[in-house]
């Protein structure tokens, strides 16, 4: 009989838990158990980011941190980057600037440029292009998903002026 | 001419925002994996760690007491129901689950079905298969040897040469290389390639015992096709199977073939009455699906003095790998490769493939492109500039002197082809322009002064594209059209659906972009749907950058036909006869009397409240179009690279890229596609290739080792347009979602070797790595 664990999280600002077995990637927890399908699975080697989520403030490649790992911790999804039913400047900017196209990639770069955002505010192109440099997308070429996260940077550094 | 629209109903021309992103930025869109049904229970593939062997045994007891596990499916099992073996899409079959022996690593073997995936990875390990080591033949040049293992038992031939095939005139084209004063000739790999779309391959199966019917949510670039596949193989009654395929990750060629993960969900779910799900890892993605490329070509140009052509030979290689799963028109063995005469003018030109079976895995398939296009746009831009660099001449000046001239369009290629329009120099000088060409190769002149390598490359390609014409162009004898159906609601919003299937390329938006250009009803008010095979009408798909071509002028003319009907609507309406109406979008108004008018919405209105005697109630129809020719799309794409004397790496400092793909539906969305073209190309070009051992084993079977480009690797691409209508669209357009990947290979390849050809550089293959290009340095005693 496989142990399980108790896992609490707090995902999107919601206390959840469950019984889990020690080795499911918290991915897996978070599409599977939690339902959340915004976080999707591109890659066996830790090396498309599609499956980012930002782990008590960092992006972590969610495929490759174990469900357990998280036991008391803070995560957010892509489910719980708008603000109800407000996007977020990013989203935002992915869809003015024509960020995506399949949109497969769409929820680990958000995450990704959010968590860039948090730390530094006002990017330079070359910040941007390392800051999501974890995260592939095989169908933009990345021009215009700089684009977006400029267009992001700009519009909440012009909401904090207004503010 | 088409009608001006505003923005607010954004016609042609409009760069409309996408109406998928919001569920997209949201996390709210519906993939393959993301469907979740009561009972659902989970598939993982066996596979074979060796590329030729016998099976002695397979055991499978172990996994079988494992619990949750509920069925292990070997060859023999599926041998019994009759589906061992399933048709490719290209005159051949392949092994679903290997019986008698392994043809390639990571071949299907047995199929484990669990009730979560974590089980059913568990149970996967636990199935021992016994294998006896066979002869391995990985050299494609030496498939037809006499000592070379027989790979394909099940044939009758046996050979392993799959199938010779030639165009154009072959005395003619070898007298002309015989007599002409100047002959260049190209020995070229086109590596082997994946598609690598950023969602896998996968489907969940849902059998319905009591209802009979089927229903697969697949991951499918052609779900009506793959439904009569289903049919016709499984022996299905074709209305008791709905294939749907949801928003889909990505796809380039890769998600068009049927795999035998597909297959075996639906036995399984035939088998256990429960809905089965099988989504591969990234890892069998890059291993087991649909490769491409794979080409060894060799080119001779024949040329005068001045740099005149006169004929073009090629011959080519194919390496199909186990089984031939191209994905291509059934009678084109070599696709559309036939295009190698490229943008110029030849008077005489002979081109033959022979295609051979190796141990690798099966494909072949279109990877962005329209059919082997980019390897035949490839190795005739290569080839110029072999020439050139023979002749001592700018690889411009010999382009320009060579360029099929305007006036000759449409022009008739030697090997076959009618070119619907051109204009090679209009792109040319565009390019040349805008990236300021005469002052690089002056910079250039003095970078190598001191010592620096800067390469300026150049490609000037053609595309053919929008396959095809009914009299000649099926897949597995289904004719190429392509349809939509478009139902306008009584408040004049309006609903399309359509045989082809987005991955990516934002049809929902850009099919009512051309139902808002015809009827003048705004974006926002029409809903485009796709992939329901139960809902939508018959097409072929998205693929071979087909959608405009085909399946939009499908949309334009039942556009069309709905406006004939609305006119009539009108009339009786205005109480004037339909021959006193003048349209614009949105609007029938009285010839002279523009204040006398009815709105498409009022006209849909009265289609269900207030018809004219006689008038079948109802404004919707439906058209079937049948392309009278394949469209021309075509472009200029400069690269300039520098050279890292001490790495070897190439840095891509500009790259500038003119397209002419005719009239454009959506600006933004062409650009965004050309933006990842590029990006592709370069990945082709610099890094990725799926190259194989000597004992057929695997290098670059994951994202540690196949490549894909980050935002730090990729340059910022600029972009530029003409625009050369096609003459036969309805609407003037040609497809451009591939052209940057056909076209951007050569121009990276011939920008490199054009910063190395001082030291007697003439070619190099790709993938261009910077370990390939120190050693090149080091042997010219250039490395730092």
């Amino acid at each position: 009989m496989v142990t399980k664990n108790l896992v609490r999280v707090k995902v999107n600002g919601q206390d959840c838990e469950a019984e889990i077995e020690p080795r499911l990637l918290l991915a897996h927890f978070i599409r599977d158990v939690l339902g959340l399908t915004g976080t999707h699975v591109g890659c066996d080697t830790t090396n498309c980011g599609a499956c980012t989520v930002i782990l008590d403030g960092r992006p972590v490649k969610s495929c490759t941190v174990f469900a357990v790992q998280a036991e008391g911790r803070e995560i957010r999804t892509i489910e719980g980057v708008a603000n109800h039913g407000q996007l977020h400047p990013l989203q935002e900017g992915f869809k003015e600037e024509h960020g995506l196209q399949c949109g497969f990639c769409t929820p680990g770069m958000i995450l990704s440029a959010y968590a860039l955002l948090e730390k530094n505010p006002h990017p330079t192109e070359e910040e941007i292009r390392w800051g999501i440099s974890g995260n592939l997308c095989r169908c933009t070429g990345y021009q215009n998903i700089v684009k977006a996260v400029q267009y992001a940077a700009n519009k909440m550094s012009g909401e904090k002026h207004a503010a | 001419m088409l009608h001006k629209t505003s923005p607010e109903i954004g016609g042609m021309g409009h760069s409309v925002k996408r109406k998928e992103d919001l569920r997209f930025v949201q996390g709210k869109g519906t993939y393959v994996e993301d469907v979740r049904l009561p009972g659902m229970v989970y598939g993982q593939m066996v596979r074979s760690p060796y590329a030729h062997a016998r099976i002695k045994a397979i055991r499978t007891e172990e996994a079988r007491k494992l619990p949750g596990v509920l069925a292990v499916i070997t060859g023999q099992d599926l041998e019994k129901a009759g589906l061992s073996w399933m048709p490719t899409l290209f005159h051949d079959k392949q092994m679903v689950l290997a019986t008698g022996k392994v043809l390639f690593q990571s071949q299907e073997v047995a199929f484990v079905v669990a009730e979560d995936r974590y089980t059913a990875a568990d149970a996967a390990e636990l199935v021992e298969v016994d294998y006896e080591d066979l002869p391995v033949l990985v050299d494609p040049h030496r498939a037809l040897d006499a000592d070379a293992p027989i790979l394909r038992e099940d044939r009758e031939e046996k050979t392993n040469h799959i199938f010779h095939w030639e165009v154009g005139d072959r005395k003619a084209t070898e007298s002309v290389l015989q007599s002409a004063p100047v002959k260049a000739k190209l020995d070229a790999f086109f590596p082997r390639c994946h598609p690598a779309p950023l969602e896998t391959c996968g489907c969940v199966a849902d059998y319905n015992s009591a209802t009979g019917k089927l229903t697969v949510w697949e991951t499918s670039q052609a779900p009506h096709a793959h439904r009569t596949l289903f049919a016709l193989v499984a022996g299905l009654p074709e209305n008791n199977i709905r294939i749907i395929a949801p928003d889909i990750g990505g796809g380039f060629g890769n998600k068009v073939p049927i795999y035998p993960g597909y297959v075996c969900a639906v036995v399984a779910s035939l088998q256990l009455g429960r809905p089965v799900k099988w989504i591969e890892t990234r890892s069998e993605n890059l291993q087991s699906t649909g490769f491409a490329r794979d080409y060894h070509m060799t080119a001779e140009l024949a040329a005068d003095r001045d740099g005149k052509l006169r004929g073009l030979r090629v011959k080519t290689l194919a390496d199909h790998g186990a089984f031939n799963a191209a994905a291509q028109p059934s009678k084109f063995p070599a696709g559309l490769f036939s295009i190698c005469t490229g943008s110029y003018d030849f008077a005489t030109a002979f081109c033959e493939v022979d295609g051979v079976y190796t141990n690798k895995a099966p494909g072949g398939i279109a990877y962005r492109c329209s059919f082997r296009v980019t390897e035949a746009a490839y190795l005739i831009e290569r080839a110029m500039d072999v020439l050139a660099q023979e002749l001592k001449m700018d690889p411009v000046e010999l382009r320009l002197k060579n360029f099929i001239p305007g006036d000759k369009f449409p022009y008739q290629s030697p090997l076959g082809w009618s070119y619907d329009s051109g204009d090679y120099h209009a792109a040319m000088n565009l390019a040349l322009e805008k990236i300021g060409y005469r002052d690089l190769r002056k910079q250039q002149e003095d970078k190598r002064k001191n010592g620096e390598l800067m390469g300026i490359g150049v490609s000037s390609f053609t595309e053919i594209v929008g396959a095809g014409p009914a009299h000649t162009f099926d897949i597995v004898g289904i004719k190429m059209f392509d349809s939509c159906e478009i139902r306008v609601h009584p408040t004049g919003k309006a609903i399309a659906r359509m045989g082809t299937k987005a991955q990516g390329q934002g049809h929902e938006t850009t099919f009512a972009q051309i139902i808002a250009q015809e009827l003048g009803i705004p974006v926002a008010d029409i809903t485009v749907e796709e992939g329901d095979t139960d809902t939508a009408p018959y097409g072929l798909g998205t693929y071979a950058s087909r959608s405009t071509p085909v399946a939009g002028a499908a949309t334009s003319m039942a556009s069309r036909k709905i406006r004939d009907k609305a006119r009539k609507i009108a009339g009786h309406l205005l109480e004037v006869s339909e021959e006193d109406l003048e349209w614009e979008p949105g609007k029938f108004y009285v010839k002279g009397a523009p204040s006398k008018s009815k709105t498409i919405q009022e006209i849909a209105f009265a289609a269900y409240t207030n018809l004219p005697p006689g008038l079948e109630a109802g404004l919707e129809a439906v058209h079937y179009y049948d392309p009278p020719n394949l469209t021309f799309p075509f472009g200029t794409y400069i690269c300039v690279v520098d050279i890292d004397k001490g790495t070897g790496e190439v840095k891509v400092r500009r790259f500038v890229a003119v397209d002419d793909c005719g009239n454009i539906i959506n600006p933004m969305i062409v650009e965004g596609q050309i933006h990842g073209g590029l990006t592709e190309g370069l990945a082709i070009a610099f890094m990725q290739e799926i190259a194989y051992d000597e004992n057929g084993n695997i290098q670059g079977g994951t994202f540690m080792d196949y490549l894909v480009p980050t935002a730090v690797e990729t340059p910022n691409w600029e972009t530029d347009k003409t625009c050369t209508p096609s003459p036969h669209h309805p609407l003037g357009a040609k497809g451009v979602g591939e052209s940057p990947n056909v076209g951007s290979p050569a121009a990276f390849v011939n920008a490199v070797v054009d910063a190395l050809a001082h030291l007697g550089v003439r070619h190099i293959d790709m993938p261009i790595t910077p370990w390939k290009v120190w050693q090149i340095l080091k042997a010219k005693g250039v490395a730092e």
